[in-house]
């Protein structure tokens, strides 16, 4: 737990608040990619060069960029005339804490199960691609697929209609 | 002699840091590296504008700047102070944090480019064994500025051209990393400094610049187009297009500000050639084996400006295209070439040393062009242009 930890902790943790309690919509979307990049620089930190650069180039590069463009072609940034928080804010909460209660447990779990190791292992990018495209090449296919599934959803439900006079 | 000519830098940088106590030795060797990028870009930025102004200017049929110092060399000293003695105007009605953030961290970011470029021999200031998805990860980062310009302004203008500049750089960043994904494959590394030694081989004399391969050639002229749409620039500039947006999502920004984004865009530019020039034009290897006497760094930066001088003409040269021609271009044309380049390289891969590998790979890429090509042809009506004169 060094000093640069507790500046990454403080940076997400900040920017994810800020997501969650800014007025402004907008505002809400650049702190979480705040959060994002703070995220990314703990893989960072942790000598995961190939999970930092994904976090950086997916969520920052596409994930935010797809959140402002929602908010800008939905409704506007301002805040909505019902107040910040939505009504449920208490049953959201509860189901947030249970879903982190359920990770941290399995996380803390998980130490147990496996060969405890005394340093970290060095992955090159070399490896992760080996793994990849062998061991894992059949959750990678599957992802893949539904990926191409989504587009080619998102492509008829924006096209229009043959018969449709435009 | 030649050797030390060549490690120059290097040698002085180690003399630098020599100088100092141990314990501020790692710290300061970074620090020097980092100011040299600061101090080298922006110089180069410089050059680049009053080229592209003065070059320009010819291909217009016009002088350009020649008031400022002999042949107006000092133009762009003149525009410097300009800018910084300039009023910072920020628009009432502009969210004013996030106005102020924008250029800021578009600058910011598009120096972190620069951290793994080999610039020479030994010249690299980060070796990193992910050093292209560090380059491309930064590059997708300075979307979200242009965005936060545009947004912040509250002007139609501003928020036009940022949706424009965002929809543009989103659908080009694909071919881009396609494109550079065949060098990776050639390669095996995402080591920039890997992918430089690789080219770094000479066969008769001749070098073994990925650009000199059938894919490679199909791939750098996919990873340029890519590239100058990714900087915005002409033909591809209609998030700045003068005539339609003012200047699109830094309409609002006026002194420093401006220059910022200003600054930002042609180091961005410097840097996506520098990309260019180590993925496929040999980074700082010499273009033939009985030059290799000449410094490293020479030919790094002389085929970094080599290429913003292509892209000067092409600016002079080319009109502004269409939303609709930009993005059918992008998504029907080029995503898929660059994606049957990639099945090119794999064939060049798997057949081994030889002829056959020339002939095959060459016949895909122009097959692949004209079928492509004409297909993307069929639907329009192409006729000899007709004039109707006002009587």
């Amino acid at each position: 737990m060094n000093p640069v930890f507790w500046i990454l902790a403080v940076l997400t943790v900040i920017g994810a608040l800020a997501a969650v309690t800014l007025k402004n919509t907008v505002h809400c979307a650049l702190a979480v990619t705040v959060a994002f990049a703070g995220l990314a620089l703990f893989y960072l930190q942790l000598d995961a060069q190939f999970a930092g650069f994904a976090q950086i180039l997916i969520y920052i590069g596409a994930v935010a960029i797809l959140v402002v463009f929602a908010i800008l072609l939905t409704r506007g940034s301002e805040t909505p005339r019902t107040g910040l928080f939505s009504r449920s804010w208490f049953a959201g909460m509860t189901i947030a804490a249970a879903v982190f209660a359920v990770l941290g447990w399995a996380v803390i779990q998980s130490a147990h199960v496996l060969p405890h190791e005394s340093a970290a292992p060095a992955v090159d990018v070399n490896q992760i691609g080996n793994a990849l495209l062998n061991r894992y090449v059949l959750p990678l296919e599957i992802i893949a697929l539904l990926l191409t599934a989504a587009l080619i959803g998102a492509v008829i439900v924006a096209m229009h209609e043959k018969g449709e006079s435009k | 002699m030649v050797s030390t000519l060549d490690q120059i830098f290097v040698l002085l940088k180690h003399w630098i840091v020599g100088q100092l106590p141990a314990g501020l030795q790692s710290f300061a060797g970074v620090l020097l590296s980092v100011v040299c990028i600061i101090a080298v870009f922006p110089a180069l930025f410089a050059i680049s504008v009053l080229l592209e102004r003065k070059g320009l200017g010819r291909m217009q049929n016009r002088l350009g700047p020649n008031r400022v110092g002999p042949y107006g060399i000092l133009q762009p000293v003149a525009d410097g102070i300009k800018s910084l003695t300039k009023e910072d105007i920020v628009p009432v009605g502009a969210d004013s944090v996030v106005h102020f953030l924008a250029p800021v961290s578009m600058v910011a970011i598009v120096f972190m480019g620069y951290a793994v470029l080999p610039m020479g021999r030994n010249m690299t200031l980060v070796h990193m064994d992910a050093a292209l998805l560090f380059y491309f990860a930064m590059g997708a980062s300075t979307e979200l500025s242009v965005f936060m310009a545009g947004w912040s302004s509250r002007n139609k203008y501003s928020l036009l051209g940022a949706m424009r500049a965002v929809a543009q750089m989103i659908s080009y960043e694909v071919p881009l990393l396609l494109s550079s994904v065949g060098v990776v494959m050639a390669t095996g590394s995402l080591s920039l400094d890997k992918i430089v030694d690789v080219q770094n081989q000479y066969t008769f004399g001749l070098p073994h610049w990925f650009i000199f391969t059938p894919w490679g050639f199909a791939s750098f002229v996919l990873f340029a187009i890519a590239a100058t749409a990714e900087t915005n620039r002409s033909p591809f500039d209609l998030p700045e297009g003068e005539s339609e947006l003012v200047a699109g999502y830094f309409t609002e920004y006026s002194g420093f500000k401006f220059a910022e984004f200003f600054l930002a865009e042609y180091v961005g530019m410097l840097s996506v050639s520098g990309l260019g020039t180590t993925l496929f034009l040999g980074g700082w290897s010499a273009p033939f084996a009985f030059l290799q006497f000449v410094p490293s760094w020479i030919w790094f930066f002389s085929k970094v400006m080599l290429s913003i001088c292509v892209m000067i003409w092409l600016r002079g040269t080319l009109p502004r295209l269409r939303q609709d021609q930009l993005m059918n271009f992008a998504w029907k044309f080029v995503i898929p070439f660059t994606l049957l380049n990639l099945v090119d390289v794999a064939v060049w891969h798997f057949m081994g040393e030889g002829w056959a590998r020339w002939i095959v790979c060459s016949a895909i890429v122009v097959i692949a062009y004209v079928v492509m090509g004409r297909a993307g042809m069929r639907r329009k009506n192409i006729a000899p242009r007709t004039y109707r004169y006002a009587e």
